[in-house]
């Protein structure tokens, strides 16, 4: 199964943060490659350069911001191939900001058309399906 | 060979009580879905009935309906899937080229499997407790929902969320390995002591429902220490049997609390103390002593003292200090107080709950209340021991509880009153 692990943390350390990724997240993503299971990951922009859009009866409504004002905010997600819920959680209790943000592990529905992108497919082929 | 339909009908009902929930627990594991596994054990059932008369009762009846079932169920599947196309065959089907054998050899564990599913700690702990009640004890939605006084299609809701989160999340039928065993046993635990506590605590309200919670309690604590040998399942289970021996002692004739200072202790039940502490000398066996070790440690001092005043409270003391070491609460400081003003004196353990009613957490807490005023109306000043009554009153939902307190607070301001007038 694929799993999305969201990475959330409170917005004043994403921004301490300044560019370099947390300590660790290469590490982590260097063992997962190793073992199969990385399928993709990336770590976000604080919240400050968030645009939030939606279109009701045909038109753009553009908030300056992301949609939820919460304290914990999304900060970056990793996305693993697993073969269930237990090897997720394990693979979610070794990212670093487990230890101080929190990692809401969701699976991916299966759809074959919303199947993500894996290195054995061509870009121009994951675009033609979708 | 030809049975009477009779014959049959009451070998398929003995089948049915005896083994139904093994067999059901198996065709979760084989075919990866409750509901499936659940039409596929009643249509096998059936099938019993059907060809038992002419075809004579197997020599292995759970087997021959584990198989049958789960040919059942594989075309429960793929029926479903021919109408709702997103029922992905392949992720519902079960391993297919593995031998039938194989298959069977497996059984022995399922009951265990399906409680580490049920008790999975990515479900909520009202969800783990609603699907086990449901899934591992056999209880229905109604059962469920009278003895948690809950709406049955709250407990319903629960448990289709849970077995959908299940199913889509892909939590496994599995025994979880070793690195993962202590985490996943915690949460079985926890799961079978709050079953186990409803139906104690509140045993007063619908009493036989409730009786029947903790005997379902106590029945997978002693099958989950079976399973796994592990020290805490010992130490639970004899938690759980040392607390029911007390059970018909608890509470007087016509429904009113008896602490355990007032019970006739010759209402204990002395077959359920002995496995109790049976139980506890295997779990001291095993080593890693725990938290509920050190409970049914305590409860055992109580379950061997011919009265209040012959118990070992020293023994208890220092108990209560191993388990605030082990796992600081401030109800254990409570229960370690009230060890103390029995052991020392009263004056010595209201020291002990002022300072826990200072540190803050308690404040709202019915039986931090109720001790102190038990302590005061012990040491004579029954103004102080009657604000604590009310205090507690205002605090406690549970009508025998309130009662109880009642009484006392009466008594307190009648002794009140008479000073004054003295």
């Amino acid at each position: 199964m694929t799993y999305m692990l969201l990475v959330y943390l409170e917005e004043c350390r994403m921004v301490g943060m300044g560019d370099a990724a947390p300590k660790g997240c290469d590490g982590l993503a260097e063992r997962l490659m190793d073992s199969g299971n990385y399928v993709s990951g990336g770590i976000l922009q604080p919240t400050l350069t968030a645009t939030t859009l939606r279109v009701r009866e045909g038109q753009r409504m553009i908030t300056d911001g992301p949609f939820a004002e919460t304290r914990e905010q999304l900060a970056g997600f990793l996305l693993v191939e697993a073969e269930d819920l237990d090897v997720a959680m394990s693979i979610a209790a070794e990212h670093p900001v487990a230890q101080f943000g929190s990692i809401e592990i969701r699976p991916l529905r299966e759809v074959p058309l919303l199947k993500p992108m894996t290195h054995d497919h061509s870009e121009g082929d994951s675009v033609a399906k979708a | 060979m030809n049975l009477s339909p009779d014959a049959v009908r009451q070998e398929v009902e003995r089948v049915y009580r005896a083994e139904s929930r093994v067999i059901l627990a198996s065709l979760i594991r084989l075919l990866g879905d409750f509901d499936v596994a659940e039409e596929a054990s009643q249509e096998a059932f059936a099938c019993a009935l059907e060809k038992w008369p002419a075809e004579g009762i197997p020599r292995n009846p759970r087997a021959w309906l584990i198989s049958v079932g789960r040919f059942r169920g594989l075309d429960v599947v793929r029926r479903a899937s021919r109408i709702d196309s997103s029922l992905d065959l392949h992720t519902l089907s079960a391993p297919g080229e593995e031998s039938f054998d194989a298959v069977l050899d497996a059984v022995p564990d399922d009951d265990l499997r399906l409680i580490f599913t049920c008790c999975h700690p990515a479900l909520s702990l009202d969800a783990r407790v609603a699907l086990t009640l449901r899934e591992v004890c056999g209880l229905s939605t109604e059962e469920i929902s009278r003895a948690f006084l809950s709406n049955p299609v709250t407990i319903a809701q629960r448990i289709v969320r849970a077995k959908t989160k299940i199913r889509q999340a892909g939590i496994r039928f599995e025994v979880p390995d070793n690195s993962e065993l202590p985490e996943r046993l915690d949460s079985v635990l926890q799961v079978i002591y709050l079953v186990f506590n409803e139906g104690y605590s509140a045993s007063f309200g619908d009493s036989l429902t409730r009786s029947d919670l903790s005997a379902e309690a106590i029945r997978l604590g002693e099958l989950i220490s079976d399973l796994t040998k592990d020290s805490e399942a010992f130490g639970l289970t004899a938690l759980m049997l040392l607390q029911e021996s007390r059970r018909h002692a608890r509470s007087s004739v016509n429904g009113d609390i008896v602490t355990l200072e007032y019970q006739d202790r010759s209402l204990w039940d002395g077959q359920m103390i002995r496995r109790g502490r049976e139980y506890l000398s295997r779990a001291y066996e095993l080593g890693d002593i725990g938290i509920y070790t050190l409970q049914a440690a305590i409860a055992e001092v109580h379950a061997g003292a011919a009265s209040s005043e012959a118990t070992d409270w020293n023994r208890i003391v220092s108990l209560y200090d191993l388990l605030l070491s082990v796992n600081p609460s401030p109800v254990i400081e409570l229960n370690r107080g009230v060890a103390v003003a029995m052991a020392q004196g009263f004056e010595e353990g209201l020291a002990i709950l002022d300072a826990i009613l200072a540190a803050g957490s308690l404040q709202d807490y019915a039986p931090l209340h109720s001790a102190r005023a038990d302590f005061f109306r012990r040491l004579g000043r029954f103004s102080e021991a009657a604000e604590c009554y009310r205090r507690a009153i205002d605090l406690t939902r549970q009508e025998p509880e309130q009662r109880f307190l009642t009484g006392r607070l009466e008594a307190c301001t009648s002794v009140c009153v008479e000073d004054f007038e003295n």
